[in-house]
């Protein structure tokens, strides 16, 4: 399969995207949070929306007590993708809806090796 | 094999502009496959955010006291709303929809009036000839508690808006905001920007001290009728509504209330008789999804049935007045498994011919024209209608595609 260097890992942040685009109009966005690359191809399920250039954040649980009265949302430590343009979240780690599992995102793997970041496409 | 691509571009999210072009660009691909730069393409609702420009509206507000206290609203420009005491609505979900914060660092051209670049930058993207432009914030101007500094607020608006807008882009239109609280300043805001160049019809929003039936608006109605201009109805809602005050998300007040503030009023307009009284004039119901219409003919239809002296005036069924109504699609409740249901809903609202697209840019439940030409039960006849015919004609536009 063929690989793509993406770029050095220092040039990632968590605020950095890179998209690649390949024939057909095709894109794949590759993130970095944290220590961990992700890619993912940068179109969402919705409306077609740059989906890999949307903000990381937690997924938000609301927490029970034992008799199962609400007491308040809190931040899980499950990150979600937000697509920017209409808000639909995804599983950071596996592209998957947060509201219907059903949906997924394409996932690609992306290696580190020697400091660079590699796509395979 | 390992290649060094060179079509890579690396955005960083913080970057603390945006160009529309660029967020957009999606949007543009779409268009280009689609080849919608050969057909017409009427937007029926989108939207700018007027408070930016807030100075220059307000330098036309002509009563001097309401001038003054508009003057001090200067936190309006970073703001989605317009009422005292009220803060945002989380319309952009904390962060997670950036082109809200974003937007007020976007830079037009010099050349021209700021929103009609953005305006146009979205229209180009998203391959729209026309677009029928309504304003963001000013329509929760009817909830503000004073009905006068309404009606000033809503003039300045209008000759803001047909002063340095509407003259820069002959395919930008409008519905002018009506100040619904004063039924004599709506009919003397008709007489006096109804022969204005841009302006095609007339809009409601938030709607909420008297019915559309009351008397006083009649003498709107038939100059409305009159000058062959359509009345819209655009759906809003507010948190402190007595329905809406109990509900903790906006996702619960959005989902209800846009089509439930449309359900009471199409109420009282079909059952009141409005549509019998002015035949000659046409409704155009805004932003309330599809979905709740074949609920309500249904419901009305059926009580009619029992109780038909309640509404005199009829001389048909509740339903097929409102299969005469005119409504945009945005935002389109598309099933994600089963679309029947919405192929149902098309054939009982008449989509071929009183379906208008809409995309309600740049709105946090925008919808690209994609997802009226994608549906897979409509005729290629039925798409070019429902995307822009429909709104040439209503708006009588020019067809010819730019």
């Amino acid at each position: 399969m063929p690989e793509i260097l993406v770029g050095r890992v220092d040039e990632f942040d968590d605020d950095t995207r890179v998209i690649i685009e390949l024939e057909g109009a095709r894109e794949i966005g590759v993130l970095r949070v944290g220590n961990e690359f992700y890619a993912y191809s940068n179109r969402c399920l919705h409306q077609g929306g740059p989906v890999c250039e949307g903000i990381v954040i937690g997924k938000v649980n609301v927490v029970l007590d034992d008799e199962k009265r609400a007491l308040g949302r809190v931040f899980a430590s499950e990150l979600n993708i937000v697509c920017p343009w209409h808000g639909w979240e995804f599983d950071l780690k596996t592209g998957q809806s947060a509201s219907e599992p059903s949906f997924r995102l394409h996932k690609f793997p992306v290696r580190v090796e020697e400091g660079s970041v590699y796509l395979i496409v | 094999m390992t290649t060094q691509a060179p079509y890579i571009t690396r955005r960083a999210l913080t970057a603390g502009t945006q160009d529309t072009t660029q967020l957009l660009r999606h949007a543009a691909l779409q268009a280009r496959s689609r080849k919608f730069s050969e057909i017409l393409i009427v937007d029926a609702d989108a939207h700018h955010y007027e408070t930016e420009s807030w100075p220059d509206i307000v330098a036309r507000i002509e009563d001097p006291v309401i001038r003054r206290q508009a003057s001090g609203a200067s936190t309006l420009r970073d703001t989605t709303s317009i009422l005292p005491g009220t803060t945002s609505n989380d319309i952009e979900l904390s962060g997670r929809i950036p082109r809200y914060g974003n937007r007020v660092r976007e830079m037009g051209n010099e050349s021209e009036p700021r929103d009609v670049t953005l305006i146009r930058r979205s229209m180009t993207a998203m391959g729209i000839d026309y677009t029928v432009l309504f304003p963001g914030p000013l329509l929760r101007l009817g909830f503000h508690p004073s009905p006068e500094y309404e009606v000033q607020v809503a003039r300045a608006y209008a000759r803001w808006l047909t002063e340095v807008i509407l003259p820069a882009d002959k395919h930008i239109k409008t519905m002018l905001y009506l100040p619904f609280q004063d039924p004599l300043a709506c009919l003397r805001l008709v007489q006096e920007f109804g022969d204005r160049s841009g302006v095609i019809g007339f809009l409601v929003a938030c709607y909420r001290d008297r019915s559309v039936d009351d008397n006083a608006y009649m003498p709107l109605y038939a100059e409305l009728e009159r000058r062959r201009f359509p009345i819209a109805f655009h759906s809003s809602v507010e948190w402190t509504e007595r329905h809406f005050a109990v509900m903790n998300r906006y996702l619960s007040i959005h989902a209800l209330g846009m089509p439930f503030n449309h359900m009471v009023h199409m109420t009282n307009w079909v059952i009141n008789g409005l549509p019998e009284r002015f035949p000659g004039l046409r409704t155009i119901w805004i932003e309330g999804g599809l979905a709740f219409v074949p609920f309500l003919m249904q419901r009305l239809d059926s009580v009619y049935m029992m109780r038909s002296s309640e509404a005199p005036l009829l001389r048909k069924m509740p339903s097929d007045y409102m299969r005469e109504f005119f409504y945009t699609s945005q935002p389109l409740e598309v099933p994600l498994h089963n679309l029947d249901v919405l192929k149902t809903t098309f054939q009982m609202i008449n989509a071929e011919t009183q379906l208008l697209y809409a995309s309600d840019y740049p709105h946090w439940d925008f919808d690209l024209p994609s997802q009226i030409y994608d549906l897979p039960f409509l005729s290629e006849s039925q798409k070019l209608r429902i995307l822009g015919q429909n709104a040439a004609s209503l708006f009588r536009l020019d067809e010819t595609v730019s």
